[in-house]
């Protein structure tokens, strides 16, 4: 049963709500209510005719996030450009928002949609089908938790099925749900369902993909979207919407390992030194032993300081300021973690990257990196294979071109803090920009760390302050600019 | 185990505050656009929870349209003055003293020339390289298809066939001289969650969010505001009294109000919440043209 429809806010007209006491009582248990309501960020995937948009419409529609101007406004666009039958809401025009896009009868890139229910609220990242866009899944789908991939039950599992579930599982994300849908088209027939189904569980379990839930359903009817058809006797799952709200997703965060990349560093008067940043993985409290990285200078955490007030302890992804009982010199792009649980440390790693770029990659060039706080220099230096997504086949290793994925292994100037990105999200993806462009040319998901050091390593220059006869009592003045300049992405070593 | 959960509105706080830091680091000139509406007051508010107990280590600026309510400038100097922030001010002057405005130009005109062009002409003046904007994904269409960093080329325009991928929470800052990055931290909040932060947080708004009988006269179906005595002598003996309140705040008379009786945050959520109407249909400016939000984008206008 969903809970959208007991929702206190939205009376059924000719009821009172079963409370005689006025509303403003009401208003406030729901604020109360709402306040206390997760977050679940979703990425939808299918193909064109798949029904997606109408699907997202639907759940729009069906948890009245629509107000009336906004239908008026879709009725008006339906007559002119809609896709839907005559005197159909065309739900896709919803979400199609930039006029070139309505004029091609496609979505071409990510949109947000946001809705909430009794129990959660919910971010919709809807991104197309269209193989040249995979550019387009993958960034909506980096942050979510959940990915709808639609099939239509005429088509079952097709290539594009198969492609958008190996992006999934590239990104990580840890549940999926496969909407079969246009049930209605197949007389709601459970032995078609069970056959995508099986089909379907195949592909996942060679993906390595665990959580997986199939529902059969009619997006344009509304079978099994909001409420459990009476079409579907022989199904005993939920419906959709019920399945959103309760899949729990409070696990899927590595409360393991603490990881603290450290953003900006606060002096507002000499007696305060704070570590701004977000935790990226982990739970830290007030007390705890720490290191910083790379210096390996240890301390102890004096105050977990807040705007809120101190908090004895905090955990990903909150964002706090830490102060240290130590005064230890640490700047943005190192890293406080605990000695007992390191990350990787060093400067060459082996990588799985997606090309998102028009312009092809260009091994000569360097790129900018950037992971977590962290930016610096790096190179591409050996390609290993590609990944065929629509088979998952390796194929040669060479130069990619948008939206290609594989392998490929990076070494950077200055060094990094880094997990492997199937066992912490957020210290295992970077971003590689274009030096000239400073376009966003690719993503990558670090697999592991490559132990040989000394691989085509960048040369790094080097200031021998001794060598150069620089007195000491400059020592710490020309660090502070070397740092500067590190932070700006120019690394240079100094030997004192 | 011990369960380590956030609700919603904390994974936003956290996520926009991540958001504010960053630039602070990355950008040389950054500036936070403060329209003084009560999303932009949510955004100061997280702008101050990110540096604290320093200081935000950058300035506010107001675009002034020179017809903006007169509660709304007087809030916004209590405001600043109150917490210590840097208020830049800056209206294009030229336009006004040619006399421009709403009714002598009609929307279109006044809003390029006191807003669009006003803040174009600010972001050069100041060589500013990256501006906060308080928008929200969820307002309109050409929004929700918006980077939180969202490139503008060094005419300040917006191509949204052209846009950088953005994922996970790594941030691309990286631009060229003159070119520059709007930056919404609030992208993924929705309008609810604003109003219930604001209820949490205690932070103060405009009074004009709150209803009380105020001079009206409607226009074209809207009711707009006497609120100074540059309302065209054929309106003045319309003018009537009306509990009214508003839902979003910009230029007095392109500003409609909705009648009301909401005077505590509870009434105007619960207000919002059985009302037919998304906010920003009092907003005149939004009926010009098609599309007519994604061409002001385009052009620079947020």
């Amino acid at each position: 049963m969903s809970n959208i429809k007991e929702t206190s806010l939205y009376p059924q007209e000719g009821k009172d709500g079963g409370n005689g006491t006025g509303t403003n009582l009401d208003i406030k248990a729901f604020l109360d209510a709402d306040e206390k309501k997760d977050l679940l960020r979703l990425l939808t995937a299918g193909s064109v005719d798949d029904g997606k948009s109408t699907l997202i419409g639907r759940l729009l529609f069906d948890s009245k996030k629509l107000y009336e101007d906004q239908l008026q406004a879709l009725e008006k666009d339906s007559k002119r450009v809609g896709n839907a039958g005559a005197g159909q809401i065309d739900y896709a025009l919803l979400l199609d928002g930039l006029k070139a896009e309505r004029e091609e009868g496609i979505t071409i890139d990510v949109a947000y949609r946001y809705f909430s229910t009794n129990n959660r609220k919910f971010i919709i990242a809807d991104t197309p089908g269209h193989e040249q866009y995979t550019r387009n899944m993958i960034t909506g789908g980096s942050t979510a938790n959940l990915a709808i991939i639609l099939v239509d039950s005429r088509m079952g599992v097709i290539t594009q099925t198969r492609r958008h579930t190996y992006l999934v599982s590239l990104l990580g994300i840890k549940h999926i749900v496969l909407a079969v849908n246009k049930m209605d088209l197949v007389d709601f027939s459970e032995e078609i369902f069970n056959n995508i189904k099986q089909e379907y569980l195949n592909l996942t379990e060679s993906l390595g993909i665990d959580d997986v839930t199939c529902i059969p359903l009619s997006a344009l009817e509304g079978d099994n979207v909001v409420e459990k058809s009476d079409h579907t006797p022989w199904y005993d799952g939920p419906s959709l919407l019920d399945f959103l709200e309760t899949v729990p997703i409070h696990l899927d965060r590595n409360m393991k390992d603490f990881r603290y990349p450290v953003q900006y560093v606060l002096r507002p008067n000499l007696d305060f030194r704070g570590f701004c940043g977000k935790i990226a993985s982990g739970v830290i409290r007030k007390g705890d032993e720490v290191v910083a990285l790379p210096s390996m200078k240890r301390s102890h955490v004096k105050s977990i300081v807040t705007y809120d007030g101190d908090l004895e302890e905090a955990f990903c992804p909150q964002c706090v300021t830490l102060t240290l009982e130590d005064e230890i010199d640490i700047s943005r792009g190192e890293m406080i973690v605990r000695p007992d649980n390191l990350p990787n440390i060093g400067r060459n790693f082996e990588t799985m990257l997606v090309w998102m770029d028009e312009e092809p990659m260009d091994r000569g060039k360097q790129f900018f990196l950037k992971h977590n706080t962290n930016t610096t220099r790096a190179t591409i230096n050996e390609i290993k294979y590609r990944v065929d997504v629509n088979t998952m086949q390796r194929l040669d290793g060479r130069d990619f071109k948008l939206n290609e994925i594989g392998c490929v292994q990076i070494t950077t100037a200055k060094t990094l803090f880094f997990d492997a990105y199937a066992k912490n999200r957020a210290t295992g993806a970077f971003i590689l920009i274009d030096p000239i462009t400073n376009n966003t040319s690719a993503v990558g998901m670090i697999a592991r760390p490559l132990e040989f050091e000394d691989i085509n390593q960048a040369d790094v220059p080097t200031l021998d302050l001794k060598k150069l006869g620089i007195d000491e009592q400059h020592y710490e003045a020309i660090e502070k600019a070397v740092k500067e300049l590190s932070r700006q992405g120019l690394e240079i070593k100094v030997i004192r | 185990m011990k369960q380590y959960n956030l609700s919603h509105l904390q994974e936003l706080e956290a996520e926009s505050i991540h958001i504010i830091r960053e630039v602070a680091a990355e950008f040389e000139n950054p500036v936070m656009l403060y329209s003084i509406g009560k999303d932009s007051s949510v955004m100061v508010r997280l702008a101050e929870k990110a540096f604290a107990p320093g200081k935000v280590p950058f300035p506010l600026m107001h675009i002034d349209s020179k017809w903006k309510f007169k509660e709304m400038i007087q809030f916004r100097d209590e405001y600043a003055k109150k917490y210590g922030w840097n208020l830049i001010v800056e209206s294009n002057m030229e336009a006004f003293n040619a006399g421009v405005g709403p009714f002598t130009h009609g929307s279109k005109v006044h809003t390029d020339l006191m807003k669009t062009k006003a803040l174009l002409d600010a972001l050069n003046k100041y060589k500013f390289d990256a501006a906060f904007g308080g928008a929200r994904r969820d307002e309109e269409k050409s929004r929700a298809k918006e980077r939180i960093f969202s490139f503008r080329d060094q005419f300040q325009q917006w191509d949204p066939k052209n846009q950088r991928p953005e994922l996970w929470d790594i941030y691309n800052s990286r631009i060229h001289k003159g070119e520059s990055i709007r930056v919404f931290p609030l992208s993924n909040w929705t309008e609810l969650d604003i109003w219930q932060y604001i209820r949490l947080e205690n932070i103060p708004i405009v009074p004009l969010y709150y209803a009380k009988e105020r001079p009206i006269v409607e226009i074209d179906g809207n009711l707009i505001m006497a609120d100074d005595d540059r309302l065209p002598e054929k309106y003045r003996p319309l003018i009537k009294p009306r509990t009214v309140r508003f839902r979003t705040l910009g230029c007095w008379p392109l500003t409609g109000a909705v009648e009301s009786n909401a005077t505590t945050i509870e009434e105007i959520v619960e207000e919002m919440m059985t009302t037919t109407k998304s906010e920003r249909t009092t907003r005149v400016i939004d009926f010009d043209q098609e599309a007519s939000m994604e061409q002001k984008k385009r052009e620079g206008y947020f």
